[in-house]
């Protein structure tokens, strides 16, 4: 998007390199969700579907609280509601707002094989511009996280921005300011660390003693990062991944098949050339163009005995 | 709030019960955060339900809902056992030293003078014993046995933790670790909030409820100090200004109360409210009843309140009975009121037992409804099939629907839950013909007016002569009704003790309550509210958030009744020398001259503690009470009475006695008693609540609203859901003896069945915010469901406690 004014560093199925003149001087950004802190109220959904004028369809119950039940065009951000009992009968009720991690490494840039149609920006967001999206849908399979979805409306990708358009002008994503418990906050990733230390501390004391940091080495870190009373156990927040990686077909597509594909693609021309080169241009004579009239009569045939 | 929402940082532990602050009150919820994250504080959630707010809880304990009595009579009983009280605290600033009167019992779970007919009580006995001298006879030893302490040890000794879980059915463990965080801050240095709202009061018991809450809160020196404190939620964003200025069938503004049929004339009405004092030295703030009562004619009727004519108090209704909304409901279903202006509100939704509702608003000849939405209550007489099926040929009521303004719409104060009376400005234009409530109303009594003037009447004086001096006498403006509710000085006003030193002159703005005169020379619209707007301009409009000593009062910010006061009954925050009992949270303290620090003094600015008032200054004797004297219907003492639908054949308190398995002072109408269900044909209880996601009626015409929660649901646990074969998201039918819904279900493991006196309950949950009208899907009004009963005081209905029977659809 020629509007944007945040310094793109990485832009998907473009050889060029990014321009490296402005550098990130005020650090990578980070959103840390508290999800002990968060009461499952909603507000950032509201919050993320007004500033982005978007409006979902008005659903139905389903049997849980999750609504609407799953990210899409107009949802790019929604609560997810487990309710989880410990072998001793206690019960949790695990509330996690659910959305685009921001991947240091993003699975979908490195899947998408539109040029520019996500780009990552110097300050750590991920951004998709739908307008050089071709709907593919290469990057929900090459998301981690299950979370980019193709739109119904206009067959293109969406998913969260975190708020890129006011970051940029120096205010904090909307779900940020609408959270009315502070369970949402945002500021540099290294503040968002040290906030994040303060609150572990916090659980420690209160008997979570596998309380910690959700920022997965797998996919570089996050610049959305959570904060878990149970750590250990990211897949009872409503199926947060243990341990997320770039599919390896990404990897391989994007990585080592991607120099041998492009060389496969320069040998086949290189042929042309010297076929053109030695030979010349294939011609064809009336004895090629009998042979082929010949050869789709038996097809029709075999097609229609 | 005693306190107020910021106070709430300053908490060690927090207590929601009888209310879900994370679901109904998110924005307030950040202060429980705040003493999370930075006070170390604990959070305990009781309820019904493990809900949002039980989510971020550190303990959660589940408990049968109508119980809370036993839960907290419970604790009273363990916490005076195990001498785990502030006893300094208790003995100098409550009534557990003083001496009650002889005749007062408790016997067969009845108090004495009980009157079975009348379903009510006499309440001569329900007193302190005055000695000689006019004053209370006391013991500060305690050992008396006629003496409030020892009563009230005899009282909840039946209140054990056997029976707590046999009644609440809440595992004996976890009440055991809930006393236990609580009874923590009986020290000084600890500290405890109470947060509760609609989970108490709508209750048949919910006033006695929260005394019981109160109580707690006495016995470990919680009120009147940081962190502390009973702490009611309101709903609405403007229902405690609502109250705030009488908007109650028996109140006038500033908790003033409308005469009753006795009370024929001002000596009659004013002498048993102009309270003298009960103890020696005490002050007695009641005592100035008549100066804010006659500056409320004064502000009223103008010159037409004088002295000869007893400030028009001749003007004043009178009541024979209480006309609370139950009252005038059950009148329009015997067709006695035939006439209905409902102002901002929805009575076809909020108001229990649809059925007898709708019936009783097809007996009107006429309903005005003023709000800013199409209201149920507006289109009760449409067909809207399965949800709301009437057959609109057959009534004539006509309807007026006037479109009012909504509260960005304009300007003005609204009054929140901490007192704070908050100015806002109007952020758009109304759309349409609205018009604002003002506007509407102004119009309404210019037209009396002109036609009293032009026909007569039996007693037109209070319309012709209230007094309306405002610049636009069509639409009155914020301001020129702020400044009137605040008062003014209508003559030159000189200090009584030096009559030489004017302090205001005609027709200055008032700078408190402390300047009121019973004279008539001062008018002010409502006493507690005077000072709001002061000499020195609009106070409501400051926005200085400042909070220099850091215990987070900003006093500079709006302003909070009384005087500004941000914590009431601070006093009670110091020994009886004048010094905090905390310093890490002083309020005030006293410098040997005066009082003073981070907030108003809730006592004489210049009263030497020395002289021994107490600091309960709006009680005649000065300090807070265990022993209600005559205050509430059912008695000094909370007891325990099930809901009027229970589950139970009696009542486990008071085994063997009919009388006492309700509670026996509220008012039931006659025709309402076949409609109350029994266990053998309901045999499941249920309880009706708020979501986040909607505000009450309203946002359900909101489209983002009605996407984050799109449609009707009933929450019913697993173990119900098995033995009923009933699939989470399927349809289930609820049915209660007034009425059916059918509604998703949710199947959750956040409901838990309870063992209550050896048999398991099954509790379920109907949230309230479907209706016929609006953007999310359609779904049943959940007062379909609720019995036509209210508490034994203010007869707030008992949505709370129920029984229904759940079926697949």
């Amino acid at each position: 998007m020629a509007l944007q004014s945040l310094d793109i560093v990485r832009r998907s199925a473009t050889t060029t390199p990014a321009p490296q003149a402005r550098g990130a001087h005020s650090g990578q950004v980070a959103k840390l969700i508290d999800v002990t802190k968060c009461i499952g109220c909603k507000a950032c959904q509201v919050a993320c579907m007004e500033w982005n004028d978007l409006r979902d369809e008005v659903g139905h119950c389903s049997g849980h609280f999750d609504n609407p039940p799953d990210l899409g065009g107009q949802s790019w951000t929604i609560m997810k509601f487990a309710e989880h009992e410990h072998a001793d009968g206690s019960l949790e009720w695990l509330i996690r707002k659910d959305g685009c991690m921001h991947c240091a490494d993003p699975g979908c840039l490195k899947a998408c094989p539109s040029p520019g149609a996500i780009v990552q920006y110097a300050n750590g967001i991920v951004d998709f511009h739908e307008e050089n999206c071709i709907g593919c849908g290469y990057c929900v399979t090459g998301c981690p996280f299950d979370v980019p979805r193709i739109s119904k409306h206009d067959r293109k990708a969406y998913k969260c921005t975190l708020c890129s358009d006011r970051v940029a002008v120096g205010q904090e994503p909307a779900c940020v300011k609408t959270c009315p418990t502070g369970a949402i906050v945002f500021g540099s990733k290294e503040d968002m660390h040290e906030h994040a230390a303060e609150r572990i501390e916090d659980l420690k004391s209160r008997g979570y003693a596998n309380a910690g940091l959700y920022d997965p080495a797998g996919v570089g870190g996050t610049h959305v990062m959570y904060v878990l009373h149970h750590a250990d156990q990211p897949e009872l927040y409503s199926g947060l991944p243990k341990n997320p990686v770039i599919s390896p077909f990404v990897s391989l597509w994007k990585g080592a098949a991607k120099p041998l594909g492009l060389l496969a693609i320069a040998a086949t021309a290189f042929a042309g050339f010297l076929h053109y080169i030695g030979i010349g241009p294939n011609r064809t004579d009336e004895h090629d163009e009998r042979e082929a009239e010949r050869e789709a009569q038996r097809l029709r045939a075999e097609e229609h005995p | 709030m005693t306190n107020h929402w910021v106070d709430i940082r300053n908490a060690d532990v927090v207590l929601i019960m009888g209310g879900n602050a994370a679901e109904a009150h998110p924005c307030g919820f950040k202060w429980v955060t705040e003493a999370k994250a930075h006070n170390k504080a604990k959070l305990i959630v009781v309820d019904p339900r493990f809900n949002r707010s039980a989510s971020v809880a550190d303990v959660y304990a589940p408990i049968r809902t109508g119980t809370d009595i036993v839960f907290l009579g419970g604790l009273i009983n363990d916490l005076l056992a195990s001498d785990r009280i502030q006893r300094e605290y208790v003995v100098n600033y409550t009534d557990l030293s003083f001496i009650v009167k002889d005749e007062f019992a408790f016997k067969d779970g009845l108090f004495s003078g009980y009157n079975a007919d009348k379903r009510n009580y006499s309440k001569s006995s329900w007193d302190y014993a005055l000695g000689d001298d006019g004053f209370v006879r006391t013991d500060p030893t305690l050992a008396d046995p006629r003496c409030v302490y020892q009563l009230l040890k005899q009282h909840y000794a039946r209140y054990t933790i056997e029976m707590v879980e046999r009644v609440c059915g809440t595992p004996k463990d976890k009440v055991r670790q809930i006393w236990d965080l609580i009874a923590s801050t009986a020290t000084p240095t600890r500290a405890m909030t109470i947060m509760y709202a609609l989970g108490w009061t709508q209750h048949s018991i919910g006033s006695q409820m929260i005394r019981t809450g109160a109580m707690v809160q006495l016995l470990l020196g919680n009120i009147g100090i940081a962190g502390g404190g009973m702490n009611a939620l309101r709903g609405h964003s403007n229902i405690q200004g609502l109250t705030d200025l009488g908007l109650m069938s028996n109140l006038l503004p500033g908790y003033l109360t409308l005469p009753n049929e006795a009370e024929q004339d001002l000596a009659t009405y004013l002498t048993p409210r102009t309270q003298k004092p009960l103890r020696p030295k005490q002050m007695s703030y009641w005592q100035n009843y008549p100066k804010f009562f006659v500056s409320l004619m004064k502000s009223w009727f103008g010159d037409a309140a004088t002295a000869e004519n007893n400030w028009a108090f001749d003007y004043l209704p009178k009541l024979d009975k209480a006309y609370d909304m139950l009252q005038a409901y059950e009148l329009m279903h015997q067709g006695k009121m035939t006439g209905y202006i409902c102002q901002g509100f929805n009575p076809i939704a909020a108001a229990p037992n649809k059925a007898k509702l709708v019936e009783s608003f097809s007996k009107l000849k006429f309903l005005v409804t003023m709000d800013p939405l199409a209201t149920e209550t507006s289109a009760f007489w449409q067909n809207h099939g399965v949800f709301h099926d009437v057959d609109t040929a057959n009534i004539r009521t006509e309807v007026f629907r006037l479109p009012t303004t909504c509260f960005a719409e304009e300007e003005g104060a609204v009054v929140n839950s901490s007192r704070w009376l908050q100015w806002h400005w109007k952020g758009a234009n109304p759309p349409g013909e609205a018009r604002s409530d003002i506007w509407i109303m102004s119009a309404l009594y210019l037209r009396l007016k002109a036609l009293y003037a032009k026909e007569g009447g039996a007693f037109p004086d209070p319309i012709a002569n209230l007094s309306w001096k405002y610049v636009h006498a069509a639409e009155p403006s914020a301001e020129e009704l702020a400044k009137e509710y605040s008062g003014r000085a209508l003559v030159d006003l000189y200090d009584p003790k030096d009559p030489t030193r004017l302090v205001r002159k005609a027709g200055e703005q008032l700078a408190g309550f402390a300047e009121l005169r019973d004279d008539g020379s001062t008018a002010s619209g409502c006493w507690i509210f005077c000072g709001a707007w002061g000499p020195s301009g609009n106070l409501m409009a400051r926005r200085d958030n400042s909070d220099p000593t850091g215990v987070g009062n900003t006093v500079n910010w709006a302003w909070s009744w009384p005087a500004n006061r941000r914590v009431l009954y601070n006093r009670a925050s110091c020994d009886v020398t004048g010094k905090p009992f905390d310093p890490k949270r002083t309020l005030i303290a006293w410098n040997g001259k005066a009082w003073g620090g981070a907030d108003i003094p809730d006592y004489g600015a210049a009263l030497d503690p020395a002289d021994g008032a107490g600091p309960f200054i709006m009680n005649p004797e000065g300090v807070a009470r265990f022993f209600a004297r005559g205050a509430m219907a059912e008695g000094p003492f909370p007891e325990h009475y099930e809901p009027f639908e229970t589950p139970l054949a009696e009542n486990p308190l008071n085994p063997g006695q009919a009388q006492a398995l309700n509670n026996p002072a509220a008012r039931v109408f006659k025709d309402d008693l076949p409609s109350f269900g029994k266990v053998d044909e309901f045999p499941h209880v249920a309880t009706t609540y708020r979501l986040t996601e909607h505000f009450h009626y309203w946002t359900k015409h909101v489209r983002l609203n009605a996407i984050t929660q799109p449609e009707q649901f009933v929450e019913i646990g697993a173990a119900l859901a098995d033995e009923l074969g009933i699939a989470n998201g399927s349809r289930v039918r609820v049915s209660s003896k007034r009425g059916v819904i059918e509604a998703v279900a949710m199947v959750t493991k956040r409901i838990k069945a309870l063992t209550v006196d050896g048999r398991t309950v099954h509790q379920i949950g109907v949230p309230i915010h479907w209706g016929f009208l609006g953007a999310a899907r359609p779904g049943y009004l959940a007062n379909t469901l609720t019995p036509f009963v209210g508490d034994g005081n203010t007869n707030t209905p008992e949505f709370k406690s129920f029984l229904v029977k759940v079926e697949r659809a």
